[in-house]
């Protein structure tokens, strides 16, 4: 019997290719959408550690409650003892230190007069130091453009973009005018060692890279920290490790009093008692940092509901399929009841076969959609040309990320569709009149 | 006696008249006092910052005429060297670290001078009041043990750009300085900036501040008190030291 419809199945093109292609190509765009999706929003993640927050971030109480505004002049006393203890207490997680400040970058002619000036964002991180991870975490030597990484202190490195507005050359000295932590202008010149592209177009206009002690030392902030980052050991953000920390530290580190009140009402609870210690030290998860929960909790939602509308499509296409196929054998079941078969036996022939081609369907799918997942996360989706005017912090190369999900979820519609779809138009196998068989074969 | 009346009235004005005193006068007594033709002067600036610790800042400084000034940092070390010089609307300032001479411009003088609750505006101005403002004596009160003035100061309708639209102040009325300032926007009702003359000094016939005291209401910090240590009026001032190239020297 198994011989019987094997044979049919393969002299019967519409039996079996047909379907076959249909499950496979429905497999392939859902196996291939949901890698991609997983990926965008992987990508987002992960820069955002490498770049922004880390996985978890300390920063005092009062510089949590404005970080907004980068209060630096409310950063951590003992930056250096901070780091001490994490590395002692916390030594599966990589620390690192930075400083983000604002400020006007003006080059100036032979004369010492201003030639151009901008806006700038200023990152202070180690570039020279023990802990000089931060190289690699930034991707600078890929992403050097033009001259060299800093040699010396005193080097910075400027976004590409932002030097081409500004006519700078690789080698010029720069002046950098900002506040210290005091409030007093600073003016502090720096000499421009290399260009870089950070692929995320906000960041390409306006941003340059400075050591961390040159930046304390320009704005004044003696031994504070402003921000620690702390990396765990895996290459992607796991937001129930972040939060168990997260709550640990801050029960064992942070100011007692603030942590009895209701943490989230940061800034009321902060400004309203004198006996909290506001330059303690707090955690905050990476989701927590810049309200990104909110966003996270929304983009994951929205990828859940485009995964899901993606596999309610595809299934409901496959289905259709199904559907298709056991209505058009319609003569092939009459005549194969005429001859004897049980009805029973026919339904769940037609089962099996379903069965049949929605796995095979499913595995070349999932095969191909694996393939071009594979392909998506190693070269990527170049969309520099259209995020040229983004200010989103986001990469210019999108890339797919295959979960171990994207390994089971096309057999969803692939398999569960199909047979669904067969066993619900086999149902009418059931009603056939066996006795105007032969009557509905002449016609 | 209702014949009387009227006349009554009539011979109890002038004196009616000189109990309610001319505004634009009283701007002028102030000017006279506060605004120099020339002053050499050393002053400290005390600043407390948002975590409580004190700074202490003090300066060197020129000035001719309402437009012409320089001021110079002598001390804490980091600042020592740093210059500002304004030149009639320009602020040009010099650092010795960079080297660098940058000019001040737009909103930027509006900006705190080192963290303090003065602008780079507060600190060169020089301006006469009554070039400024129109003028109303809207009442009379006691501050500080003295007896005030109260004046509401708007700007002119032919002045643009200006710092502090509006203005309520106490004016001292035996010496005409300015005791308190409330600084207001444009709209008359968002406070900027207090400002009180807390101690004073004679010089000569010339009342002048000792210690004054700045708070900038839309910052956290804790005021700033600035301190005249020691000045002169009417000094001679070489014209070279008001010139870009003597920023450098």
């Amino acid at each position: 019997m198994f011989r019987f419809l094997m044979k049919g199945m393969l002299r019967d093109k519409h039996r079996s290719l047909m379907p076959t292609i249909v499950v496979t190509l429905g497999v392939f765009l859902t196996v291939g959408m949901f890698a991609y999706m997983k990926g965008v929003m992987g990508d987002m993640l992960n820069n955002t550690a490498q770049l922004e927050s880390g996985h978890v971030k300390i920063t005092s109480l009062a510089y949590r409650s404005e970080i907004d505004v980068l209060p630096n002049d409310l950063a951590m006393d003992n930056g250096p003892a901070m780091m001490a203890m994490l590395q002692e207490n916390y030594p599966d997680l990589a620390w690192s230190e930075r400083i983000k400040f604002g400020g006007l970058l003006d080059a100036f002619d032979k004369n010492r007069e201003t030639r151009a000036q901008l806006g700038v964002g200023g990152i202070g991180i180690d570039l020279f130091g023990p802990n000089a991870a931060d190289r690699e975490r930034w991707n600078l030597e890929s992403g050097l453009r033009a001259g060299t990484l800093p040699q010396k202190p005193g080097d910075i490195l400027m976004a590409e973009k932002l030097a081409g507005n500004m006519g700078v050359a690789v080698g010029e000295e720069v002046t950098l005018i900002s506040a210290t932590v005091n409030g007093s202008m600073s003016l502090q010149n720096f000499r421009v060692a290399g260009f870089i592209e950070f692929g995320i177009p906000p960041m390409d206009r306006s941003i340059i890279l400075a050591d961390l002690n040159d930046v304390k030392r320009m704005l004044d902030m003696g031994d504070w920290s402003s921000e620690i980052l702390g990396y765990f050991p895996i290459p992607y953000y796991d937001d129930a490790l972040a939060e168990a920390l997260r709550d640990t530290f801050n029960v064992v580190h942070s100011d007692p009093i603030f942590m009895a009140n209701d943490t989230l009402n940061f800034s009321t609870n902060l400004d309203h008692d004198d006996s909290i210690d506001r330059f303690a030290p707090y955690m905050m998860s990476m989701l927590d940092d810049s309200n990104m929960r909110d966003y996270y909790t929304y983009v994951d939602k929205a990828g859940s509901i485009i995964s899901f509308v993606m596999i309610f499509a595809m299934g409901i296409v496959l289905w259709n399929t199904g559907l298709m196929g056991a209505i058009r054998r319609y003569a092939e079941m009459g005549l194969r009841l005429a001859v004897g078969e049980s009805k029973g036996h026919v339904y769940r022939s037609l089962l099996v076969e379903s069965v049949g081609i929605g796995v095979v369907g499913t595995v070349l799918g999932t095969i191909m959609g694996l393939g071009l997942g594979l392909y998506l996360q190693e070269v990527g989706f170049n969309m520099g040309d259209m995020m040229k005017d983004s200010t989103m912090m986001m990469p210019t190369i999108i890339r797919a990320r295959i979960t171990p999900t994207a390994f089971y979820i096309g057999f969803f519609p692939g398999v569960i569709a199909t047979l669904l779809g067969a066993g619900l138009s086999g149902l009418r196998i059931f009603k056939r009149d066996t006795a105007s068989l032969f009557k509905e074969l002449e016609t | 006696m209702r014949y009387i009346l009227p006349f009554l009235i009539l011979g109890a004005m002038p004196a009616m008249l000189m109990a309610q005193p001319d505004a634009a006068e009283i701007l002028r007594k102030i000017d006279k006092q506060m605004v120099t033709e020339s002053a050499e002067a050393t002053a400290t600036m005390v600043i407390t910052n948002r975590r409580g610790r004190e700074t202490r800042i003090t300066s060197r400084s020129w000035s001719k005429g309402e437009t012409t000034s320089l001021v110079e940092y002598l001390s804490p070390a980091r600042e020592k060297g740093v210059k500002m010089l304004r030149l009639d609307d320009v602020l040009w300032m010099y650092t010795p670290q960079a080297d660098r001479v940058i000019q001040i411009s737009g909103h930027m003088l509006r900006q705190s001078v080192s963290g303090s609750d003065l602008s780079y505006e507060d600190m060169v101005n020089n301006g006469k009041l009554l070039d400024v403002y129109d003028a109303a004596v809207v009442g009379e009160e006691v501050f500080m043990d003295r007896l005030c003035y109260v004046l509401r100061l708007r700007a002119k309708e032919n002045v643009d750009d200006i710092a502090y639209a509006q203005r309520k102040i106490w004016v001292d009325k035996s010496r005409y300085l300015p005791l308190k300032e409330e600084r207001y926007a444009k709209n008359g009702t968002t406070l900027l900036k207090i400002f009180e003359i807390r101690e004073v000094m004679k010089i000569g016939d010339r009342w002048y501040p000792k210690e004054m005291y700045f708070k900038d209401v839309l910052a956290n910090g804790q005021g700033t008190r600035y301190l005249v240590d020691d000045i002169k009026f009417n000094v001679d001032i070489p014209e070279y030291l008001f010139t870009k190239a003597a920023l450098r020297e």
